[in-house]
């Protein structure tokens, strides 16, 4: 258990907490998109906070590819739920 | 290098990653929150390159900082500036009774010990002994892997599985978004300056998509950071406010969109016709498959990144289509 | 010796970006704001460069850090004019 570890786990559960309150607390949908993806940025961080071994060692490549993975995908929810978004105010804005 | 030099560092990086975070969140105008939300990414692939994970890193400031940037920025503009006047009673609702401010209240109690708990059960877990079965397991294979660079190989040879889904993922979100409606407007056609930049920097940016493409097999790189610096050059090529940005058309798009999740499963059914596992690469055979497999992923990935900057279905653009637009106009 | 010529370029870089970003914070208009930012920043981000190619004594590393403040140095300019013009126009409009 490394100290550098324990410090980027601990601020992972902080973007995490700070994420979720944007969520649901922000009126506007697009900030609370933005809040999502602190939330998903806090859980990167705690898995690569997980993977790595130390100075001098190389890291585990398991957990960043896994994130790797959540990059993408992520930026594709984010591309779907701002397309959404942009539907839902002009159907609103219509009707 | 010095520990407690190390130690500092963390703690001013951490420190600034959790500010920018709080700042973004905090602030009322959503285009400030969406820069500093573009800054919090970009401060956060600085944190990847400290812990050691340079791929994480090219990827988190191309896709992450940059590309998610360009989407909210551009979706925040389209925004009118100032409030308008429902948007403006439902906070004021939301503050005026006294139950908006208990509910603000008790989000955050409720966060905090979420907060809290996750953070009690990693340190639970951080001080049981670790398993290093996995990482062994892929040190040990990684000579018949067909590449050098571990993530690459956990990528695309390991984990080969998840990666397909992961490009089914984008497929299906392109869809949606065609599903969704037309391509936002364009913009304008760019003065000289913007156009002179945009003259160079966008080979440039081509040159060193295929140069991550190719040195992801045995450095830090690969399809996915590829495909977002030709996802760079379309939205670059958009925004100067061309008609054409490198897109296919019609039929041709389609394909590409589809290439790779479609390379993937023809290889995968093939490898299953010739008697091997599903994915179970030949080892002879592996690096090169890889190198197929990553050049389908990457004009898949650069299409679908483009196309949800775009917003939705493009507008077609060509003969054809002019000539379908005037016989629409002649009553 | 080299070292200590990579960190002296390094520590001078840096100073030119705290000079960029207290012109941020103190300077009054847009203009001189991005002025001030523009220039230091571009300055500081070859300083730093030079300092790290040094650091490196690697051909290969030297020009791929050159290729990237060249980048920087162009878009910077450009989004400095993007930026003075739209706010340009957007004075001309009462």
């Amino acid at each position: 258990m490394l100290t550098t570890q324990v410090l980027y786990a601990l601020t992972a559960c902080v973007l995490v907490a700070l994420g979720l309150r944007g969520a649901l607390l922000h009126a506007s949908l697009l900030q609370r998109i933005v809040a999502i993806n602190v939330m998903g940025a806090g859980v990167f961080m705690l898995l690569i906070a997980v993977a790595y071994r130390g100075p001098g060692q190389s890291p585990d490549p398991l957990p960043h590819a896994l994130v790797l993975t959540g990059i993408v995908v992520a930026v594709s929810a984010t591309a779907l739920a701002l397309a959404l978004a942009r539907r839902l105010h002009a159907e609103r804005d219509d009707g | 290098m010095n520990p407690v030099s190390l130690l500092v560092f963390d703690a001013l990086l951490l420190l600034s990653i959790v500010g920018l975070a709080w700042a973004s969140l905090a602030t009322t105008d959503v285009r400030r929150g969406v820069i500093l939300f573009m800054a919090f990414g970009l401060v956060l692939a600085v944190a990847w390159g400290r812990l050691l994970a340079p791929d994480v890193a090219l990827a988190e400031a191309a896709i992450g900082a940059g590309l998610s940037g360009a989407l909210l920025l551009a979706a925040a503009h389209r925004q009118p500036r100032p409030l308008s006047p429902e948007t403006t009673n439902a906070t004021r609702n939301k503050g005026a009774a006294g139950v908006g401010v208990v509910l603000r209240w008790a989000v955050t109690l409720l966060c905090t010990a979420l907060a809290g708990t996750l953070a009690w059960a990693l340190l639970h877990a951080f001080s049981s002994t670790p398993h290093d079965m996995l990482p062994g397991a892929i040190s040990a294979n990684l000579a018949v892997s067909g590449v050098s660079n571990p993530v690459t190989a956990v990528l695309l040879n390991f984990r080969a599985y998840d990666t397909l889904l992961e490009l089914a993922v984008l497929l299906t979100a392109v869809l949606g978004i065609f599903a969704l409606g037309q391509a936002n407007p364009g913009y304008q056609p760019a003065g000289p300056v913007f156009d002179g930049l945009v003259r160079w920097l966008v080979p440039v940016l081509i040159l060193t998509a295929g140069y991550l493409l190719w040195v992801g097999a045995h450095a830090p790189g690969g399809a996915f950071q590829a495909g977002a610096m030709l996802a760079a050059a379309g939205v670059v090529l958009r925004l100067a406010g061309r008609t054409r940005i490198g897109l296919p058309e019609g039929l041709m798009l389609r394909i590409v969109i589809a290439a790779g999740v479609g390379v993937f499963l023809l290889i995968g059914m093939t490898l299953l016709l010739l008697g091997r596992p599903f994915l179970g690469y030949p080892p002879a055979w592996a690096g090169s498959l890889i190198l197929l497999i990553e050049t389908a992923a990457m004009l898949s990935i650069a299409a679908t990144l483009v196309l949800a900057f775009l917003g939705g279905r493009p507008e077609a653009t060509g003969v054809k289509a002019e000539a379908n637009r005037q016989c629409e106009e002649i009553p | 010796m080299i070292d200590i010529l990579s960190s002296i370029l390094i520590l001078a870089g840096v100073f030119f970006y705290l000079a960029g970003s207290i012109g941020l914070l103190r300077l009054p208009d847009l203009y001189s704001r991005l002025h001030a930012l523009t220039k230091a920043d571009n300055l500081g981000l070859g300083l730093l460069v030079a300092g790290l190619a040094l650091h490196s004594q690697d051909l290969l590393i030297m020009l791929k850090l050159l290729l990237i403040w060249l980048a920087v140095l162009a878009a910077s300019a450009t989004s400095a004019h993007l930026i003075a013009r739209q706010a340009r126009r957007q004075e001309k409009v009462p």
